[in-house]
């Protein structure tokens, strides 16, 4: 086999998965991420595999073709498919360039009780449905995150000084793109975990795959076992040491001719630098002996301090004398339509970002602790301060790759109730100010927000909660500042089905004079 | 003496279409007009386009308000991500029109906008308007981000004493305003006057600070040079978004003035109220921005076959 042309075939497939994954999340304009996403995603691990535990989804089996290919060839999905390992085969690949040393890589001992407590957290994490540790340590999500919340906004900065620049000359081919940026702590918290991780891997190779990750430990168990597997051939080697200088792995072992497969993630880098066929990709078989693993048990580790969260309230200063007016009670926050209910949503959203960045209007922002702890990072919809749901639009559930939003029809989204919209009368402006106001009325998409005669002229809101469907197109323009606004959607628990609004005979003409003047 | 002048130039045999009623003996009921044109026009009875034609003919004809070179800006109402028939958003075809006629009168550009209520790119495509206006050789400006806005003073305002007002309507040379009618839910209707919250980024201001108020104010600072409202289908009720096509008749009806208030006026009639029960309306003509008092006005009623 010609191992340069396998490492190069590896290198341009991880590229291809990296750029399309990428893209996904990086479709300002909205043009391809809804039809090309399960395409994509399909070979991604954990959305695939929350895909099929939360639907049964006989669609949802590329993490079985996963496991299959781990069992073949080991850890290649590492290697090639997730994008969070080929972004930091990029930071790795910059460091060894930047490097003068001969051998960039040196053999590292592995460390089994940390990687086996974090996969055994997360197993119990899914089986307990405690979505959390899953949402932190998934690759995939945590990818999601860092294009979602980092790269996204400097792209849409760019985007938007590039047009303006066009505009300037006429030109209306690129066109400015909201700016939202995600909440500061979620900002913050995805932040640290690129630099974490993008400094392990500019220091030593993969060492987040081979000791946070939990699909890379889950993975490497197979791996283990695999059909085939990089093996030396003993009589062949010079002990020149190339290959652990390759190695971002660091786990080929010259002294007993052993490469530790569990983190080995096939990037056959070792292969093709090997001169004197000293290691080749076979069988198991021939002159080599495994080092036995010790550690096999799944320590469940205690005290998982990763979430110290702290709720980041944006300041806000309400502009009118608020001491009259009443604030907003919401019982639980709204969740996107097709989550079905919040517990779960919860149980299964892994907070990718996904839909975040695909919400056009997007009113689905990363929550802080809006869910509480279980339910940090996963998208939740923030009237107040982004949009409100667009009533032709079911784009979220279209591109979930998890199933935790699950791709409803148009006609079912436009009776599920998210929440009911609440009136607070004595917040509102046509009480207070005795001016007329009626934009949540304007707004709203089935007239469960109706205005009605109130003092002379004036109209005042009234709520028909039957037919209210929770899309928060009341709450958005009420001009109110939170969380004194005058009409807010206080989110339901459990999705319901609201009424279809009274269909009616069509309208005549309200006079009958061709021109009443 | 503008109506001859234009006939004997004869800028376009396209335009004589829209000239035939006055060659062709179908009701006009003010008779013919020889040296001046009328304060407002009302047409009847046909399609969206072809009304557009007889109504600015009838108020001087659309070389009376483009020259060639001069750049346009037609802001219609394409607040909603709803399809035409719901009457939610102005007529495409009524748009596409006046950026035909506009084209023909020589101007060099003709751009249209609307800050939208729903997501903009939907409400340009869905509404119709973007792919009519294209067709015509128009362009569609975004009007989403407030970087497009630039704030100007209206010293003469009550309520409203500054606004983010879109740079293209600062910096064209003629100003169309498209309206649709439509039942509104805030203001009782949406003509002309009410159009203009468009052109502004914070609509926020308006609705807490004296929605009538600020929207007559916002005249104070720039009245369009022609106001067409765009009647082929209108919003009964429901409005100003609608459920439904139930909310929507076909009425068959346009109107067009320089005169913001009297447009609006006359449109207001249409739904059965009179001007002087709209807030914004009244407000208007008592600041002086028109005359609301449409007895005072040569009106051209025009009934299409």
């Amino acid at each position: 086999m010609n191992y340069k042309k396998l490492k190069k075939a590896r290198v341009i497939i991880s590229l291809l998965f990296f750029a399309l994954t990428a893209s996904l999340f990086l479709d300002i304009y909205e043009r391809y991420a809804n039809d090309t996403v399960h395409e994509i995603l399909f070979l991604q691990f954990v959305p695939s595999l929350m895909k099929f535990i939360s639907s049964l989804a006989i669609g949802a089996i590329g993490f079985l073709i996963i496991i299959a290919i781990s069992a073949f060839v080991g850890r290649f999905y590492c290697s090639a498919i997730c994008p969070l390992g080929i972004l930091q085969d990029i930071f790795s690949w910059i460091a060894k360039k930047r490097s003068s040393k001969k051998f960039f890589y040196k053999k590292k001992r592995a460390y089994p009780i940390l990687r086996y407590s974090l996969l055994g957290l997360s197993a119990v994490a899914l089986i307990f449905s405690f979505s959390s540790i899953i949402t932190l340590l998934d690759p995939y999500s945590n990818f999601g995150r860092i294009m979602t919340y980092l790269l996204r906004p400097i792209l849409v900065v760019a985007n938007n000084g590039i047009a303006a620049l066009l505009q300037q000359v006429e030109v209306y081919s690129l066109h400015p793109v909201k700016l939202v940026m995600a909440p500061w702590f979620i900002f913050l918290l995805t932040l640290a975990t690129f630099i974490t991780i993008g400094y392990m891997s500019y220091k030593r190779g993969r060492l987040f795959c081979n000791t946070i990750c939990p699909v890379g430990t889950f993975l490497g168990l197979f791996s283990k076992i695999s059909f085939l597997k990089i093996q030396f051939d003993v009589d062949n080697c010079t002990k020149c040491g190339k290959c652990i200088g390759e190695c971002k792995s660091e786990c080929i072992d010259l002294k007993n001719f052993s490469v530790d497969h569990s983190r080995c993630v096939d990037c056959f880098n070792c292969l093709a630098v090997c001169e004197d066929s000293a290691l080749k990709l076979s069988t198991p078989g021939s002159k080599t002996t495994t080092q036995g693993d010790k550690s096999r048990r799944n320590a469940i580790a205690t005290g998982a301090a990763l979430l110290i969260g702290q709720k980041v309230l944006a300041d806000i200063k309400p502009s009118k004398d608020t001491s009259k007016l009443i604030e907003e009670k919401r019982d639980h926050p709204v969740a996107p339509p097709g989550a079905l209910s919040i517990e779960r949503f919860n149980d299964i959203c892994t907070g990718c970002g996904l839909c975040v960045a695909a919400c056009p209007t997007q009113v689905l922002q990363p929550a802080v602790m809006q869910y509480g702890l279980k339910g940090m990072m996963q998208p939740h919809m923030d009237y107040i301060s982004s949009g409100y749901c667009n009533f032709d639009c079911r784009g979220c559930g279209q591109i979930c790759p998890t199933g935790a939003i699950l791709p409803i029809s148009i006609e079912e989204k436009q009776i599920t109730q998210l929440g009911k919209a609440v009136f607070v009368k004595e917040n509102c402006v046509v009480y207070t100010d005795g001016t007329d106001c009626g934009a949540c009325s304007e707004h709203c998409p089935t007239k469960a927000v109706n205005m009605v005669p109130y003092e002379g002229n004036l109209l005042i809101p009234e709520v028909d909660q039957s037919i209210c469907i929770g899309c928060g197109a009341c709450e958005h323009p009420c001009p109110l500042d939170a969380p004194y606004k005058a009409i807010y959607v206080n989110g339901n628990a459990v999705h319901q089905a609201a009424e279809k609004p009274k269909e009616e005979e069509q309208t005549t003409a309200p006079v009958e004079e061709d021109f009443p003047f | 003496m503008k109506r001859r002048d234009f006939l004997r130039t004869g800028i376009g045999a396209s335009l004589l279409s829209g000239a035939l009623p006055l060659f062709g003996g179908l009701e006009s009921i003010n008779g013919m007009p020889t040296t001046s044109s009328y304060d407002i026009a009302a047409v009847r009875g046909g399609n969206g386009a072809d009304m557009f034609d007889r109504a600015i003919e009838a108020i001087g004809g659309m070389s009376k308000y483009v020259k060639p070179g001069q750049k346009v800006v037609v802001k219609p109402n394409i607040g909603w991500d709803a399809p035409p028939e719901r009457a939610a958003n102005t007529n495409p075809e009524v748009v596409a029109r006046i950026v035909k006629r506009c084209k023909e009168a020589g101007a060099s550009e003709v751009y249209v906008f609307d800050n939208t209520c729903n997501k903009w790119d939907r409400c340009y495509r869905n509404s119709g308007i973007e792919d009519a206006v294209k067709a015509e050789g128009g362009k569609m400006v975004p009007g989403n981000t407030e970087s497009l806005y630039k704030e100007v003073d209206i010293p003469n305002g009550v309520s409203l004493k500054k606004a983010k007002v879109h740079k293209m309507i600062l910096e064209s040379d003629v100003f169309i305003n498209v309206p649709v009618m439509k039942h509104h839910s805030s203001t009782r209707i949406s003509l002309a006057m009410k159009n203009l919250m468009g052109v502004v980024w914070d609509r926020k201001f308006y609705h807490s600070n004296d929605l009538h108020q600020c929207i007559a104010d916002f005249c104070t600072f720039k009245k369009p040079d022609l106001n067409i409202i765009d009647g082929y289908n209108m919003m009964t009720k429901n409005g100003p978004r609608g459920v439904s096509v139930a909310d929507v008749t076909n009425l068959k009806a346009l109107i067009a003035s320089t005169d913001i208030v009297a447009a609006d006026a006359a449109a207001t009639k249409m739904f059965g109220l009179q001007p002087d029960e709209i807030g914004h309306i009244k407000i208007g003509h008592e600041m002086k921005l028109g005359n609301m008092n449409l007895e005072e006005l040569s009106i051209s009623k025009q009934k299409m076959a």
